[in-house]
């Protein structure tokens, strides 16, 4: 089993004409993904990758092609307008890739998705794979191996560096989501928690968070209260300076506040297996499966 | 984006924010007649730079005269003022700002930003004005009080009320703060800020409510629609290679170590940062080249690695999804030969094309040190420059 996404999966590629949204879609198709159509408003009526529709909305491309989920490539400044229009249309599961969004756009999209029936993942992350049955997103296919880690990540190569050293002892993944680097993301941590713990192919889950805010402190807390699965986890930015924003916009030391240290006490405290050094991730999943 | 207090100013007065009245100097010769346009007896003298604490450094300074004026510009213009925020190093005053005095009844604290928690805005106050609110949090949390603002309304009346009356305030205060508060909530939004700090918010003998101090930052991803706030990015206070770095979309952070570290998507950069730390190193920057780097930004990150003298070796990891490991591997060939570099890199590649990639740095000739896995090239780099 696994979260999310599998071969049920009916996909569209919101902005699938632009040269990433296309290459990526290809990709997902490639990988089994069944892609059902996209969306570039003003390009309706025409075919692309040889047998993918485009349509002018979500909405004409939702009754269409009964799509349950979109993969939104939109450019930064369209891209809060591209959630809403999934959401409107009622595309259970929206994945957005775009990095860049202003915050601002994303208060107003978190606002308008509570009470609607769709699950947001990202923006700015790599998406959701299960491996075997269907990708949507832009990690790298090969390096994953279909089996029963849940793996959730604020960062996307370093979700790649832990799936790689899992694939290489030869121990697969059920599902792993990038929940993405921004300040204001669609789904937490413990949202997907909730997820895997539910899940009977997920045998194990391995979180990997990063410096800045309190999410990790939060989805200890709730493993401690809710997830009997063994959790091993990482906290990227131990050396990080205080007050610099470390790339993704969500990773800043700011107050004293979300620093790795902290972080990584309360995950301890909450009976996560905290791993101090990236390199140890697929070692210490190993010992807990 | 970092801007200064008195662009800050600029912008709230677009809003209708009150701040006092000041005029900007780049030079002592115009003090005294800042002075006097001011108009008040006593006038205060404001280094403009872009960190925090200056009255500690002596970059703040109040001046009973136009004379007095001048002679404090004179010493802080010029000045490399080193406060609690800028490190040992300091920063060159370039420009002061002088500003009316007035009598000061009471001092609070405002602050609004996005609050990640619940993925809103918030609005933070005090009457603990002038101090760090993050002291203020961690040994009163009681003493702020924090309101979310719902996007769809925004600040009603209603709210900024809720604030002040929680603030104590009454009488005329009371009703020109209910404004300020609105007002400023306008600029936070329109002007996409990330960050906007009134520190202090002063309530005079007059009851007057002003923005004594503005500290504003700017969400870098809305630069786009802020055409006109563009301008006023100050490379200056800037470090001179991240800017350099920011020329060519690479994300570079200078750090104090002396390996230079080159890796795509910042999540591992900064794990890589870390591995290196704990195998006995000190990492002398964050670099990410993100994940379309092509052989020409591979050679520009290199370029800016080497333009730090700390550097004393490099470890390029890189997890090859988009970004492929031969084109990584060419680039790092190329500009090994180009900059003629003679310090020991170590290259960790995984992923896509990665046999391909080894092969290329194999047959350059150069001396390349390969990590198997991001620990090994930990450790290579550091024994390596040992």
């Amino acid at each position: 089993m696994s979260i999310l996404v599998d071969e049920k999966t009916r996909l569209i590629t919101q902005g699938i004409t632009g040269r990433e949204g296309m290459f990526h879609t290809e990709q997902s198709m490639k990988y089994g993904t069944k892609v059902v159509g996209g969306v570039t408003p003003g390009k309706g009526g025409q075919t692309v990758l040889g047998k993918v529709p485009v349509f002018n909305t979500v909405a004409d491309a939702a009754k269409k092609t009964k799509a349950n989920a979109t993969m939104v490539f939109v450019p930064p400044p369209f891209a809060a307008d591209a959630i809403c229009e999934a959401a409107d249309a009622g595309i259970e599961l929206i994945i957005c890739i775009t990095e860049g969004i202003p915050v601002t756009d994303m208060v107003n999209v978190y606002k308008y998705l509570q009470g609607k029936n769709s699950r947001l993942v990202g923006p700015n992350c790599p998406g959701v794979i299960s491996p075997g049955k269907a990708k949507i997103g832009i990690m790298p296919a090969h390096i994953h191996k279909k089996g029963n880690v849940g793996i959730i990540s604020r960062s996307g190569t370093l979700t790649y560096e832990a799936v790689g050293q899992l694939t290489a002892l030869g121990i697969g993944q059920s599902t792993c989501v990038g929940i993405g680097g921004d300040p204001i993301i669609g789904s937490r941590f413990i949202d997907i928690l909730e997820l895997f713990q539910k899940d009977r192919g997920t045998k194990a889950i391995c979180m990997i968070g990063e410096i800045g805010g309190t999410a990790e402190d939060e989805a200890a807390y709730y493993i401690k209260k809710n997830v009997t699965k063994p959790v091993v986890g990482f906290i990227a930015g131990q050396t990080a300076p205080p007050g610099r924003r470390m790339g993704h916009a969500g990773a800043i030391i700011s107050g004293g506040q979300g620093t790795a240290e902290e972080k990584m006490k309360v995950m301890k405290r909450c009976g996560i297996k905290v791993v101090k050094s990236p390199a140890d991730l697929g070692k210490t999943i190993q010992k807990v499966l | 984006m970092k801007i200064h207090e008195y662009q800050a100013k600029e912008i709230l007065r677009k809003y209708n924010v009150a701040v006092p009245n000041g005029v900007l100097i780049s030079d002592k010769s115009e003090a005294a007649n800042a002075a006097k346009k001011v108009g008040t007896d006593v006038v205060v003298v404001k280094a403009q730079i872009h960190a925090g604490g200056r009255g500690k450094g002596g970059g703040v300074k109040l001046a009973k005269s136009p004379a007095e004026a001048e002679k404090h510009a004179g010493k802080i213009i010029g000045m490399t003022l080193v406060t609690p925020q800028t490190g040992p190093e300091g920063r060159f005053v370039k420009k002061v700002l002088i500003e009316e005095g007035m009598s000061i009844a009471k001092e609070l604290y405002m602050g609004i930003l996005v609050d990640r928690e619940t993925s809103q805005v918030l609005i933070m106050a005090s009457e603990a004005g002038g101090m760090e609110i993050e002291e203020v949090a961690a040994d009163t949390p009681e003493k702020i009080i924090k309101e979310a603002v719902d996007p769809v309304i925004g600040v009603q009346p209603y709210l900024a009320r809720k604030i002040a009356f929680a603030l104590n305030l009454e009488g005329a205060a009371l009703k020109a703060i209910v404004p300020f508060i609105i007002n400023l909530y306008d600029a936070f939004i329109k002007e996409d800020c990330s960050m906007l700090e009134i520190n202090p918010l002063v309530i005079t003998s007059d009851d007057r409510v002003l923005a004594l101090d503005a500290k504003v930052d700017i969400d870098d991803n809305a630069m786009y629609r802020h055409k006109d706030t563009q301008a006023y990015r100050d490379t200056d206070e800037e470090d001179p290679t991240e800017v350099e770095a920011s020329k060519f979309h690479l994300n570079y952070i200078k750090l104090d170590g002396n390996i230079g570290c080159m890796v795509n998507g910042a999540g591992l950069a900064m794990g890589t940062m870390d591995i290196i730390k704990l195998s006995g190193g000190e990492p002398a920057n964050f670099l990410d080249v993100g994940g379309g780097a092509d052989e020409e930004m591979i050679e520009n990150g290199f370029r800016i690695l080497i333009s730090d003298k700390a550097v004393k070796g490099i470890f390029i990891n890189i997890f090859g999804g988009i970004l492929r490991c031969d084109v990584l591997a060419r680039g790092v060939v190329a500009a090994t030969k180009k900059l003629h570099i003679k310090i020991p890199v170590v290259v960790r590649m995984e992923g896509t094309n990665m046999e391909e990639g080894h092969q290329i740095l194999k047959d350059s000739g150069l001396n390349f040190l390969i990590g198997d896995g991001m620990k090994d090239g930990a450790q290579k780099v550091v024994k390596a420059i040992k």
